[in-house]
């Protein structure tokens, strides 16, 4: 099982934390902090696993943000790799060519994406098509508190394009999108 | 009061903070603003305040105030609250947490809700986070929505009880009735959590395992239809299908198959298929065949499959991608104790890895290659690791000096060789050698008599040129001290023999005493090498000088040493050369390595021990018998009579003369008989044992046996190590006229005692008291109980044998006390 999850900026911020097993505060922050200083010190065509106390470590980068995630033993590297990049996918595709600054104004939607695709360590839905509906559907549940319309924010799932591109919106684009 | 600002609006204004203090100042004021919101209990902006808390948290900051909050937002009927609430569980509400319980009754209720995604919320938290006591009083619910029909829910719900049963194993069983058609659902999500869940019941429980082996065939169906099935856009990556759940099933069915002929034999087809089929180009293709080559691996596969399994790592190996060449290093160190000649096969491509810019990949290949070494590759895997050793990272250099040394010491062709290996690491990589390595060291160096000139005249060379590494120069040093006659004399075999004066080796030595770069314990060596070198070189006084210096010295240790030295110059000189003298071949005890005899490839060593040993060694054993027939009790225990280990380099001798080094001298003290016992290194010890601490003085000798001319003493001193440990040394003397010869001595202990013989000294007792035999007894007395021994003897004088049996009661309190 996966034992956390992390999304570090380059500048070593925290974007996302997810734990699956129990962890303290204080530990929490040392598992962060050890974390960054490994995964940003690596070289740029370093390879993707490292052992780190009894957990096999696996980061990807994607463009300014590293996902890092902890693996137990009986764990394949590889596809956990497969994992990042299905997650990512996702992310793009709920919102439209996604970038670092997506995730920073809408942490909450990175997290109930994740929670629709990990539980407990493992993958609960191998299938895009069916998180993206799920997501869709729980979003017309959300009830409106503010006078903005509500503009909708998924877009038809993008399947053929693989490639990301990470481009930077403006600020009014953001705060143009409903809120809380 | 004005409505609390939007998330938003607060993730861009803390974005503008310019410095740390200007975003704590921005956080500490927002975080008051939320504070007196949750005093208000206000319903309507309680989800928006809890979300910038949580970014707050995010950020470092604490947000402990906004658990009840969480739970407050859980509770409510809006389903925007419940979201945020829960992730606030999540982020907040970690089971350490005392109101983490308190969260159980609304997951109950949320559980039962109408709205699947609520329901959905619920089992996520419980699934992610839930404490042993919530899964406890909820697994029922879990249970339920097990069985239902609705896809979304059941793949929840099958992960939640995957937690369940990693929290609380004994709910286990309550599981096993839902599990009964969970694999033939067509849905993927279904179906890729239910056999997370059946691979998490199958590795708690071995009874699990039998019972979910039958479906084995249903696994294997089900993998075959991923892989013969055409485009499947929903669940597609780079042109496989669904590799997710592939990787999981393979890794059920190795689970399964592990110890199982039949099961393995069903999924034989199966994993040949997938490991010739699937497409290698991407990362996922390798994915799914290094899961399949890991069950290939562990289950019980046929030799072809497993020859195809060893293949594809070896083809993984010489992949362009650093993470396939990473995965197969660690594959086959998994399998190198199982499949060793195959990966024998592929011991050019790994030794090549070591050569790999990437850290990770360097450290698995040189795990792999210590692995792949034997007797006969060793002279070229050696060549390669040496290299290695020369130009890796720092932290790679100790543990590729400890598997050089144990490499060494296992497969070393010939002395000459394992001398030359053991000085190319010192030089290379000497400061990060393990403090355990250099006793380790000077024991072998000591066993290898002939090369011993050889030896010394490296390292004197070695110490020329650097005296910065402290275990080569703690090396050194002490062989200088002990062979620094050899070294003077010119005597070298192996190359050409250097020049070298007294005086030149003395300056060096003291020039390690007064060197910045040395560490006290390297002084330490150095001054007991000087003091040793006084009975093998001319220059005493020179030796008295530099000894009577350091008595003064501010290093407690050095000076005690020489103050020690200086009265073996004044009142004990008559003890000096008998305590200076030549260090004994060193028995090897359990803690300083393996105790095989070292093997050699036969290259120059002749095999001359090998025949003296078996008749030694049946002897025992069959004295052994006998001793106990005799005595017929059940309180004795027989005495194991152990021989040297006879290492080959102390060739063409006599089985005698090997006993002969082990000999005690002749000295009139107790103390010569101590190396023997004591810890290898009186004269060099890193403990700081006085020299003069005579422990034996303590206990007084006895005479155990005085028959016919025959009188056996006995003479008594602790073991350091271990205080429960008592060395008798025997001395048996014959007042007749006539040799007794052929001399035998055994013993026996009571059960509660464990008693070790070593080799006597000879087997004639001279007459007239010529002289004695003398051999060793250790005593291992956990239970300090009276010591009691038997004794036979047995000999052949004037012409006819002789035996007796006596029993030795009078051993003195102080012996076993």
């Amino acid at each position: 099982m996966m034992h956390f999850l992390l999304l570090l900026s380059r500048q070593g911020k925290l974007r996302l934390q997810k734990w699956f097993t129990p962890v303290t505060e204080r530990e929490k922050k040392k598992v962060i902090r050890e974390m960054t200083l490994m995964v940003l010190a690596c070289p740029p065509r370093s390879c993707n696993f490292l052992l780190w106390r009894d957990l096999k470590i696996v980061y990807k980068r994607y463009a300014s943000l590293y996902f890092c995630c902890g693996l137990g033993d009986q764990d394949n590297e590889l596809l956990t790799l497969e994992v990042l990049q299905r997650y990512v996918e996702l992310l793009d595709q709920y919102f439209g060519n996604v970038c670092e600054l997506d995730i920073i104004f809408n942490f909450e939607k990175a997290y109930f994406i994740l929670d629709e695709f990990l539980v407990g360590g493992e993958i609960l839905e191998t299938s895009k098509t069916v998180v993206g509906i799920a997501m869709e559907e729980a979003e017309t549940l959300q009830e409106v508190t503010h006078t903005h319309s509500h503009l909708s924010v998924t877009h038809l799932p993008k399947y053929l394009n693989m490639f990301l591109l990470f481009s930077q919106q403006t600020m009014e684009e953001y705060m143009s999108k409903p809120t809380y | 009061m004005p409505a609390p600002i939007r998330l938003r609006e607060l993730i861009r204004t803390i974005r503008t903070a310019r410095t740390q203090a200007e975003e704590r100042e921005m956080i500490q004021k927002e975080c008051a603003a939320i504070r007196s919101s949750f005093r208000e209990e206000d319903n309507t902006y309680r989800c928006r305040n809890v979300a910038k808390l949580l970014y707050m948290h995010m950020l470092g900051y604490p947000a402990h105030f906004g658990q009840l909050e969480c739970l407050k937002l859980i509770a409510s009927q809006k389903f925007t609250d419940k979201r945020i609430g829960y992730l606030g569980a999540m982020l907040l509400l970690d089971e350490r947490q005392d109101v983490h319980l308190l969260m159980t009754n609304c997951i109950k209720n949320d559980l039962n809700h109408s709205t699947q995604y609520v329901q959905g919320l619920a089992l996520c938290t419980l699934g992610c986070m839930g404490s042993s006591e919530m899964c406890r009083d909820l697994a029922g619910e879990v249970e339920k929505l097990l069985k239902t029909s609705n896809s979304y829910l059941r793949k929840k719900a099958a992960l939640c009880a995957v937690h369940v049963i990693r929290k609380v194993p004994e709910l286990m069983e309550m599981f096993l009735p839902a599990t009964k058609n969970l694999l033939s659902e067509k849905n993927h999500g279904v179906l890729h959590t239910s056999v997370v869940l059946l691979t998490e019941m199958c590795e708690r429980s071995p009874d699990m395992l039998l019972h979910f082996r039958k479906l084995v065939p249903q696994l294997v169906r089900i993998l075959k239809n991923l892989i013969m099935s055409g485009y499947s856009p929903e669940h597609d990556v780079s042109g496989i299908s669904d590799p997710f759940l592939q990787v999981r099933i393979l890794r059920l069915l190795r689970i399964l198959g592990r110890s199982d002929d039949d099961s393995s034999e069903a999924m034989n087809d199966i994993l040949a298929q997938v490991a010739t089929n699937t497409e290698t180009s991407k990362n996922v293709g390798n994915a799914i065949l290094y899961e399949t080559v890991l069950t290939i691996m562990d289950i019980k596969s046929e030799s072809g499959l497993r020859v195809l399994a060893i293949n594809i790592l070896g083809r993984f190996l010489l992949n362009n991608d650093k993470n396939i060449r990473y995965v197969a290093l660690t594959s086959l160190l998994k399998t190198v104790q199982t499949d060793h000649n195959a990966v024998q096969r592929h011991r050019s491509t790994i030794v090549d890895c070591l050569k790999d810019l990437d850290v990770s990949i360097k450290r698995r290949a040189m795990e792999l290659s210590f692995a792949l070494v034997n007797g006969n590759n060793i002279r070229g895997m050696m060549k390669e690791l040496l290299y290695f050793l020369d130009s890796c990272d720092p932290e790679f250099k100790a543990d590729c000096a400890s598997g050089v040394f144990l490499a060494a010491e296992k497969y070393a062709p010939s002395k000459r060789w394992h001398i030359d290996t053991i000085m190319r690491v010192l030089t290379t990589a000497g400061s990060y050698v393990r403090d355990d390595s250099v006793p380790n060291l000077i024991q072998l160096i000591t066993n290898s008599v002939e090369m011993h000139a050889y030896t010394v005249q490296r390292l004197y060379k070695a110490l020329l040129d650097d005296i910065s590494q402290q275990p080569l120069v703690q090396v050194s040093s002490w062989c200088i001290g002990e062979y620094g006659d050899l070294l003077v004399s010119g005597q070298c075999e192996e190359e050409e023999p250097i020049q070298v004066t007294e005086d030149e080796v003395l300056d060096v030595l003291e020039g390690l005493l007064v060197s910045n770069l040395s560490t006290p314990v390297t002084r330490g060596y150095s001054l007991t090498a000087i003091m040793k070198l006084s009975t093998r070189f001319s220059s005493v006084n020179r030796i008295k000088k530099v000894v009577s210096i350091y008595g003064s010295s501010i290093d407690v240790e050095l000076q005690q040493r020489a103050v020690e030295y200086n009265a073996l110059f004044k009142k004990y000189d008559h003890m000096r050369p008998a305590l200076l003298e030549r260090m004994p071949i060193m028995e090897k005890t359990a803690s300083n390595g393996p105790t095989e005899i070292v093997q050699t490839n036969g290259e120059t060593e002749p095999s001359v021990p090998d025949t003296k040993h078996p008749p030694l060694v049946t002897q025992p054993a069959n004295q052994a018998n006998d001793l106990l027939d005799l005595l017929g009790g059940n309180d004795v225990v027989p005495v194991i009579q152990t021989t040297l280990p006879t290492k080959p380099a102390s060739a063409g001798g006599e089985l005698l003369d090997l006993l002969g080094d082990l000999s005690l001298s002749g000295g009139p003290a107790p103390a010569p008989s101590v190396p023997v016992s004591q810890p290898p290194f009186l004269l060099d010890g890193l403990s700081s044992q006085p020299l003069f601490n005579d422990i034996s003085a303590a206990i007084p000798p006895m005479t155990a046996y005085s028959k016919n001319g025959l009188k056996i003493e006995f003479t008594f001193e602790r073991a350091n190590p271990n205080p429960n440990i008592a060395v008798i040394t025997i001395h048996a003397t014959n007042t007749t006229e006539d040799d007794m010869t052929e001399f035998v001595f055994q013993a026996a202990v009571p059960k509660t005692f464990q008693l070790q013989l070593l080799s006597p000294s000879s087997n004639i007792v001279p007459a007239l008291n010529h002289g004695s035999v003398t051999q060793v007894i250790r005593v291992l007395n956990p239970q300090k109980q009276q010591l009691r021994m038997r004794v036979k003897l047995t000999y052949t004088h004037k012409g006819s044998p002789v035996q007796d049996l006596a029993e030795v009661n009078n051993f003195p309190p102080q012996s076993w006390q």
